[in-house]
């Protein structure tokens, strides 16, 4: 049973994500899976009714669903975002630099080296979905 | 030369401890050295053959002397006493232990340099024109805009998985002297008919198996659109580059499998959307760095003549240097191609020493160019000799940049785990066989580079001549290709024909240079005779 670690202040969904074509095939669902290579803007016009969007990595290496992430944020979706499969506790700043509040590794991430990761940080050079500001706007301000 | 503010410092510092730490959990065994392995390649950390090899990041190729000393330092105390610079303005380390790796990183981090993304499938250290600065052909100098793009690229949240590597080079003149065209994104920074400085973006080109000229994909990118045009560029191939197989990942084939015109219109779509997203430092930030980049106080009146009746330091005026924007001074290339030498190693008293005399001699900058030298780029002329005689007590002052022994090549299979054959034994042959100065000279501009397996480190296909290393049957074997060009005048070179053992291919590179000096016009380099010539001629030379 994978752990869903969220980063979210609202209750969790309950309704089970459906794939990418059963859910452009039914008018209902409000939770949708996308793979790797599936395109995040099909899900464009229907983002206001979707809770939750869950992006697989299918391996660590592949980062396609950092794009799929941005999209999704940079066109107003605010519902949970949940990266799913091969996610690692080294990938986890960068998944939430892209829009990610939510992360269902297959494998568990301790909670200790998690905190570390996601804190290390203090500032960051360009500017994404996740609104930090970027050191040339604090240069600037 | 740029220098960190407190925000540059602290992302390097952090970046150390954040390594410490993986390199700890690895040590550990809490990582598998497939987990660890892209942390390790971010930190330009390689496994080769026999130990770990660390790229270290020179942005832009541009450093000071206190930097320099410090790599200097870095090969003597955790190195075998050199560092080899490489053909993207790097440096790199042969003999590094895992365990060293964080406390090398903190004392390059002390001198304001890193190895952040010198590998991995992210974007890699941005290069640019050894001559930014010094050289009067420029319309700007390109490297503040080298360095917006170095932050902007540093830890990318979104780009940091790419398919495959992903290499930017910014210029700023028709003269390319960073091959420009053969880089996934390559700039040329321009002027529009307003008189406002852009920038005009090829991409799509590369060497590797299967090499590429970048297509122009747009003529025009204003200076506070650069960062959200980039991500444009770079979302869509992250988004569709093939991931099914690495050999096919890079930028180019994307844009070959799809049509040049449709990579624009893919991009354009992408960067209307991205420009509204508040992605660009402002016109102020560009001004901040640009500030840093002005030029060193120049002595006014400084004269143009030289003593030149020393004949040999005549010949290392007359090849290694180069003209220079502002009267009195020019820029001088220190060859690291000695006779015999392995192309691009130098140990760390000559680092050492370079760091010296660019101190002295130079407003304490030094440049490192794709063909694996050492820039002085504002040396007085009045100081030649002095810095010539220093050099040459060093054996640094080999005076044939350019000529047939200046050779680009890669570490081969000396060092790499990927090569096919040696690279190094066979340019020191060449360097011996190509001796006599005189003889170098009479045969002129002439870029050889060779590379020990087709991933193309060695830039054959961009070689006047080039050579490629492959196994054959359990030996290696060189096959001979011409007509490349890394320059302005961008062309790939191709294979002869069937390939040789070590010493044929040395005859052969005899035999096509001899034909060169027997069938030249007036005025003609290596490359324009074979252009005019054509390959069959050459070819019904070599193998008769």
């Amino acid at each position: 049973m994978v752990e869903v670690i969220r980063m979210r202040e609202d209750e969790p969904h309950e309704e089970p994500a459906v794939s990418l074509d059963a859910f452009l095939d039914q008018t209902n669902a409000t939770a949708v899976r996308i793979e790797a290579g599936e395109d995040a803007r099909q899900l464009i016009p229907f983002l206001d009714r979707l809770a939750l969007i869950e992006v697989d990595f299918p391996v660590f290496g592949d980062g396609r669903g950092y794009s799929a992430a941005q999209i999704l944020r940079e066109e107003g979706y605010t519902g949970e975002l949940r990266a799913s499969g091969d996610v690692l506790v080294d990938q986890l700043a960068y998944l939430k630099r892209c829009g990610f509040d939510a992360f269902a590794p297959d494998a568990p991430i301790n909670p200790q080296v998690m905190a570390q990761a996601l804190d290390r940080y203090e500032d960051v050079y360009q500017g994404t979905t996740d609104s930090r500001a970027p050191i040339w706007k604090l240069r600037h301000a | 030369m740029y220098q960190y503010d407190q925000y540059d410092q602290k992302m390097v510092d952090t970046r150390v401890e954040e390594f410490r730490d993986q390199v700890n959990r690895r040590l550990a065994g809490e990582l598998t050295e497939d987990q660890f392995k892209p942390l390790r390649l971010m930190n330009g950390l390689y496994l080769q053959l026999h130990a770990y090899m660390l790229r270290v990041a020179i942005p832009y190729g541009t450093l000071n002397g206190k930097q320099m000393r410090m790599l200097g330092h870095i090969a003597r105390k955790y190195d075998r006493d050199y560092g080899h610079f490489t053909t993207r303005q790097n440096i790199q380390y042969n003999w590094i232990k895992l365990e060293d790796a964080p406390d090398i990183l903190a004392d390059l981090a002390s001198v304001e340099m890193h190895a952040i993304q010198t590998s991995g499938n992210c974007i890699r250290n941005i290069s640019s024109d050894q001559f930014a600065g010094a050289t009067a052909d420029e319309i700007a100098d390109p490297r503040p805009w080298a360095e917006i793009l170095r932050q902007w690229s540093s830890f990318h949240p979104e780009f940091s998985y790419l398919p495959r590597k992903f290499k930017i080079a910014v210029i700023a003149s028709d003269e390319d002297r960073a091959a420009m065209r053969l880089h996934d994104i390559g700039i040329q920074l321009i002027h529009n008919d307003a008189g406002e400085l852009g920038a005009k973006f090829f991409v799509g080109g590369g060497m590797g198996r299967t090499p590429m000229i970048a297509p122009e994909i747009r003529d025009f990118v204003p200076a506070d659109e650069l960062i959200s045009y980039a991500e444009a560029c770079l979302r869509v191939y992250n988004r569709y580059g093939r991931r099914d197989n690495k050999y096919k990942a890079r930028i180019k084939i994307l844009i070959h499998e799809l049509g040049a015109e449709e990579y624009i219109r893919q991009v354009e779509q992408e960067f209307t959307h991205m420009k509204e997203l508040g992605l660009n430092p402002p016109v102020e930030e560009l001004a901040r760095i640009t500030g840093y980049f002005a030029d060193p106080p120049f002595e006014d009146g400084a004269s143009d003549d030289i003593d030149l009746s020393d004949p040999d330091f005549a010949l290392w005026v007359d090849q290694n240097t180069a003209a220079h924007k502002q009267a009195g001074y020019a820029i001088a290339t220190i060859s690291l191609k000695p006779r015999s030498g392995i192309p691009g190693d130098a140990s760390s008293a000559q680092i050492d020493l370079m760091a010296d005399l660019a101190e002295q001699f130079s407003f304490d900058e030094l440049r490192v160019t794709h063909s694996q030298n050492i820039v002085l780029p504002h040396v007085k002329k009045s100081d030649l000799y002095t810095l010539w005689q220093k050099l040459d007590e060093a054996g640094l002052a080999p005076a044939n940049l350019d000529l047939i022994t200046d050779s680009i090549a890669c570490p081969g299979l000396d060092y790499c785990s990927l090569a096919n054959a040696r690279s190094i034994p066979l340019a020191q042959k060449i360097s011996e066989r190509f001796a006599d100065l005189g003889r170098q000279r009479e045969l002129g501009e002439l870029k050889l580079k060779i590379s020990g397996c087709i991933n193309a480190c060695g830039h054959h296909h961009a070689g006047h001549i080039g050579i490629l290393g492959v196994d054959r049957k359990g030996t290696e074997n060189y096959q001979l290709l011409l007509g490349g060009s890394a320059a302005e005048d961008t062309s790939l070179a191709k294979i002869t024909g069937p390939g040789f053992s070590e010493d044929g291919v040395i005859d052969a590179i005899e035999t096509v240079t001899d034909l060169y000096l027997e069938q030249r016009e007036d005025g003609e380099r290596f490359i324009d005779t074979y252009r005019r010539v054509g390959m069959e001629r050459f070819k019904e030379a070599i193998y008769g």
